[in-house]
């Protein structure tokens, strides 16, 4: 005996349109691989290039609350805008973010990193230079490194000094992808 | 002390109880109106999980939630039967009043007896929460609250 898809999606949907969960996650297909995506009341908690659950689900308890539920109308906000974004219909996104236990450097470095334009790069010194710590480029890159966001803090449109890629989360071949989309190479 | 068990992503304490769930409510209530118990039983077991304060005995909780579910069900359609009265209280997990009291029974004991006396179960309805039978559920309630009687008095 299973538990039907219907009466598995109607208790996932109730759950959600009551207000009953800390974290809602669900995947979401995109032409740079499965993505899971993750949000709480608060707004946008995680994108991530690795769409198995696996200890992420007690990594997102440990931040917002055990009520951690794969919820596909939690995230219905998100995968609409992320759907604009690889279809190249949307250049920069409107969506709330969930930046809670995040250190303040950490915030103030994607704060500013929220402002590159799409189409467009930076390096990490800049970012540095920009959050008045013009000697933290490593720093910066460290959160680059652990973006809880990236796509939506475009932390794949901070580039090495030379121009070269350096490094991405996700995988070279990802950013060089999502600079592509935005005509950036 | 018991050792303390961590509270799991409710997503996995969903899919590892939810076909147990959804079994208990057709047997209780048929197919027919297991559908709508098995939603507000997790929607109950939603509401409370985040005022748990360990993951011990989950599977037990979400099945006494569910038979509270089908009770309330049950006495909806039938108001005039004779069933039993239980405490519907979900908005604060009966064992956390006994937490105290139970502390230092065995995992069945204690389980028996904060099913017993903290949600008013019969012992058809603790050995079907605890997959033991009525014997040994009421066998496991006396022996703790014999226990329990003996520390508090010696």
């Amino acid at each position: 005996m299973t538990v039907s898809p219907d009466l598995d999606r109607r208790f996932r949907d109730a759950a959600a349109t009551l207000g009953l969960i800390d974290v809602g996650y669900d995947i979401v297909d995109s032409p740079i691989g499965d993505l899971l995506v993750a949000a709480s009341d608060r707004g946008l908690a995680t994108i991530s290039f690795d769409p198995d659950p696996g200890e992420r689900l007690e990594q997102l308890a440990r931040m917002a609350g055990p009520r951690v539920l794969r919820s596909p109308r939690s995230v219905d906000g998100a995968r609409r805008e992320l759907d604009e974004y690889f279809a190249g219909r949307r250049r920069a996104f409107d969506l709330t973010l969930d930046l809670r236990k995040l250190p303040a450097f950490t915030i103030s470095v994607l704060d500013e990193l929220a402002g590159v334009p799409y189409g467009e790069t930076t390096t990490y010194g800049a970012l540095a230079q920009r959050v008045g710590h013009p000697r933290a480029a490593r720093a910066v890159g460290t959160v680059m490194n652990r973006n809880r966001i990236p796509i939506v803090l475009p932390c794949h449109r901070v580039v090495g000094s030379t121009g070269n890629l350096t490094g991405y989360a996700g995988g070279l071949d990802r950013k060089f992808k999502l600079l592509e989309l935005e005509g950036a190479r | 002390m018991m050792q303390t068990v961590a509270i799991p992503p409710f997503e996995r304490f969903y899919e590892e109880h939810r076909v147990e769930v959804l079994r208990l409510l057709r047997r209780r209530l048929g197919v027919d109106r297991a559908d709508d118990a098995f939603q507000e039983t997790f929607l109950r077991a939603l509401r409370a999980y985040g005022r748990l304060d360990h993951g011990e005995h989950l599977r037990a909780w979400v099945l006494t939630i569910a038979q509270n579910v089908a009770l309330d069900v049950l006495r909806r359609a039938r108001p005039t039967s004779e069933l039993v009265e239980v405490a519907a209280d979900d908005t604060r997990p009966a064992y956390a009043e006994l937490a105290e009291l139970t502390d230092g029974l065995g995992p069945k004991e204690r389980a028996a007896v904060v099913l017993r006396y903290g949600y008013d179960l019969s012992y058809e309805q603790i050995a079907s929460a605890l997959g033991s039978s009525p014997d040994a559920a009421r066998q496991a309630t006396s022996t703790g609250v014999r226990r329990i009687r003996r520390r508090i008095t010696s």
